[in-house]
């Protein structure tokens, strides 16, 4: 294992994003190459959830886009990755929020979390 | 042939120049004892032997500690030749590393033992279809190789007919493996894609 942890230490770039946990709104920027042009693209939805560790660890995003659910998982380590910021934060009582996947319409909003601990 | 002895640590995925996740294996190769040179003179042909990974005293026959003695190294774990090392020039004794022989972005071979599965059908051992239908007339038998031969003619059923059986735990060669990074102080050498075996098992990268 520490040979693993040596290896991502040494092939992946320190990038900070703004602390961020399941449950809160996000919006993901994320260059996409389509032949040689670049564009960026904006993936807004809820994070449901964060797993994995160091260089493997990603985060899923859901959103509703007409009327169907999209799920889009994005490595932390991506460099595709451009910007994540942060709308809204959820308040959510678990860690993994997969019983949104059953839900639509109002049943599937996620209250606010008002107050934030300052770091 | 060139090659190293190691240990499969893990899998792990980094990202390329281009953006692409890549599945990598980090193998720790070397470095390996030179424990032995042949010689066309002294054996007939040449070749380099070398050891891996430290033994028992109490685990190491008096035989192969006099040869261990001889190249003044501890007793290793994994001994093996390479005909025709021709890479770099090694006396008895010399340690071979791992920057002697690799570089980054070359293609090589990898050997290994595959995780042992124990007795299995023929859908997991050679990929068979099985009878993808629960219904029809099928009662316990989605699994089942089918027919194994005619009968009356030839009469029996013929050698090599692909059945259940130990699957796993063999010898397996995969080519062609990219080296993507070198770390010579760690031994640490990942190549793209997969390696047979379990983690902590020998390795042999060649090329």
């Amino acid at each position: 294992m520490d040979a693993i942890n040596f290896v991502h230490e040494q092939m992946t770039k320190e990038i900070t994003y703004p602390d961020f946990r399941a449950g809160d709104n996000v919006a993901v920027s994320y260059k996409i190459v389509e032949g040689n042009k670049e564009r960026i693209q904006i993936f807004r939805g809820d994070c449901i959830q964060i797993k994995g560790e160091n260089s493997t660890k990603t985060f899923t995003v859901r959103k509703m886009s007409s009327g169907v659910g999209v799920e889009r998982i994005f490595p932390f380590a991506s460099p595709n990755i451009v910007e994540i910021k942060i709308l809204k934060r959820g308040k959510v009582r678990r860690a993994r929020l997969y019983y949104l996947r059953d839900l639509v319409g109002k049943k599937a909003r996620i209250k606010e979390r008002k107050f934030i601990k300052k770091v | 042939m060139n090659g190293l002895i190691g240990k499969k640590i893990g899998m792990t995925s980094i990202f390329d120049a281009e953006g692409r996740n890549v599945a990598c294996t980090v193998v720790e190769a070397g470095p390996c004892v030179v424990t032995q040179v042949k010689t066309e003179d002294s054996d007939g042909y040449n070749a380099l032997q070398v050891g891996y990974g430290d033994a028992k005293v109490k685990n190491t026959s008096k035989p192969m500690m006099g040869h261990f003695d001889k190249a003044k190294t501890a007793p290793k774990k994994k001994v093996m030749e390479f005909r025709d090392f021709d890479a770099v020039e090694k006396q008895l004794g010399d340690l071979v590393k791992l920057d002697d022989l690799f570089v980054e972005g070359e293609l090589v071979t990898a050997v290994g033992t595959s995780k042992g599965k124990g007795f299995q059908g023929v859908v997991k051992r050679y990929g068979f279809k099985g009878v993808n239908d629960a219904t029809h007339g099928q009662h316990n038998r989605q699994r089942a190789p089918g027919s194994i031969g005619a009968a009356s003619y030839p009469a029996k059923v013929f050698k090599g007919m692909r059945m259940g059986g130990r699957t796993g735990g063999k010898r397996i060669t995969v080519q062609n493996l990219e080296v993507v990074k070198i770390f010579a102080e760690k031994n640490l050498i990942l190549v793209k894609g997969a390696i047979p075996g379990h983690k902590g098992s020998m390795v042999i990268l060649q090329k």
